[in-house]
């Protein structure tokens, strides 16, 4: 097999990298953005290098934020009593999608999932803990994905959350099992933390 | 390329692109099959939530040039009570961990697939840490690597067995002890458990020394496989 020159084949290495792209889409992504107009790929550079150096983590909820905290965070019309703990950032989005939800987020970083040995000490627990015990919480919905390790994280997080004063709720089972939230549609899922239930610990 | 059907437990799944996921699977005809199950992680997926670890289902699948495709899947049961506590989750993932890490792709092993599904079925039945050991003891023996609990391993004495030595691969009385320590109580329960006699050891009240044989079977295993099994430490720190 031929081999390209040495700087496309680093694009092509980079974009393999990224998932969801295989090495056949990898290739046809260089090659796309090497035949189309320069200005293409430079609003590509740019916007790359924008989203990086400005999006950071909020430094209360874990949520992207572009600044110190997140535009959940800093809104003061959400109420600061309640809070939503999801796994990553893209499911905010979905339970924001909802509309019905009004407090605030915790955003996880991940989930438990034994097979893959990620435990609670790799995820943002402590933080949450310190959260719970700290900004007066009255009411914890766990909102991690319908799944094996969703519903892991979440029956871990019963367990520790166990603090006077703290309802700790779980996303109704409306859900189908096995996806992950962020395809649910907004009007399952806003019928989901409607219907949300008391976890019995 | 050829259609094939057979029954088997999703030992894990990994995530594939965007929606899909690749599944493992201890099959009953065909051993470890790994295959990809298309879209499953869209939450209109027809059998995304039957295809998760655990999970004992009949699938149809295309076989593949590297990789099987599923096209049809079914529950074969269903134990909800898996998923009713964090322990049993846990237990249950030891289980797949397990076969995962003994299985062999393109070996038909309908021992070990029994052996899944009925050690899924003891963890959905009893709450206790045993049912793990036990499968792990049983494990060993039918990979040909089992211990023996009756005697000591050196005079054949049957009598003040008070030690566990892996490398010998059995008990050790007091004038010729090695290896690790054995309570009377644990010694019990692992000659119930390997005597065939599982459903007693069970039923007895869970106690120090239900730990201490499930702190055995974890050494054992993982001295067999040469490696730690990540499920049973991701509480640790915690
Ligand atoms: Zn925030
Ligand atoms: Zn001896």
């Amino acid at each position: 097999m031929a081999d390209y020159p040495a700087a496309i084949q680093e694009l092509i290495d980079a974009f393999g990298r990224l998932p969801g792209i295989g090495p056949k889409s990898a290739q046809r992504i260089t090659f796309h953005l090497l035949k189309a107009d320069a200005s293409e790929s430079a609003r590509l550079v740019r916007a790359l290098s924008e989203a990086t150096a400005r999006v950071s983590f909020c430094s209360v909820c874990f949520n992207l934020a572009e600044g110190e905290q997140c535009m959940v965070c800093s809104d003061p019309q959400r109420d600061p009593h309640v809070l939503c703990v999801v796994e990553e950032p893209r499911d905010v989005v979905a339970v924001e999608r909802t509309r019905e939800f009004r407090g605030r987020y915790h955003v996880l970083g991940g989930a438990i999932d034994h097979l893959q040995g990620v435990g609670p000490e790799q995820l943002r627990v402590r933080e949450l803990l310190a959260r719970v015990q700290g900004e007066g919480i009255t009411e914890v919905i766990l909102c991690t994905n319908p799944n094996i390790e969703g519903e892991a994280t979440a029956l871990y997080l019963s367990r520790v959350l166990d603090v006077p004063g703290v309802t700790v709720s779980r996303i109704a089972s409306g859900l189908p099992v096995g996806g992950d939230l962020e395809y649910a549609d907004e009007l399952t899922l806003g019928r989901a933390l409607e219907g949300r239930r008391t976890v019995v610990r | 390329m050829g259609i094939y059907r057979d029954v088997g437990v999703v030992l894990r799944t990994y995530k594939l692109g965007e929606s899909d996921r690749i599944i493992v699977l201890c099959t009953q005809g065909r051993g470890k099959v790994r295959a990809v199950a298309k879209g499953v992680r869209k939450t209109k997926s027809r059998f995304g939530g039957r295809l998760e670890p655990g999970s004992h289902v009949l699938v149809q699948m295309y076989e593949g040039r590297e990789l099987d495709i599923v096209s049809q899947a079914e529950l074969v049961e269903t134990l909800p009570e898996l998923r009713t506590g964090l322990d049993r989750l846990g237990r249950c993932a030891a289980i797949l961990e397990a076969v995962d890490q003994v299985s062999q792709e393109g070996e038909a092993n309908a021992v070990l697939y029994d052996m899944t599904v009925g050690a899924l079925r003891a963890v959905a039945h009893w709450d206790t840490p045993l049912v793990t050991s036990a499968f792990f003891f049983k494990l060993l023996a039918v990979e040909g690597v089992g211990v023996s609990v009756g005697a000591c391993v050196e005079c054949a004495a049957e009598t003040d067995l008070v030690a566990l030595d892996l490398a010998s691969g059995g008990v050790r009385c007091r004038s010729h002890r090695e290896g690790v320590a054995v309570s009377p109580e644990a010694l019990l329960i692992l000659q119930l458990v390997l005597g065939g006699r599982l459903a007693q050891a069970l039923a007895l009240p869970i106690g120090a020394a239900t730990f201490e044989v499930d702190h055995l079977a974890h050494l054992a295993l993982e001295r067999h496989i040469e490696r730690r099994l990540r499920s049973i430490h991701i509480l640790d720190g915690s």
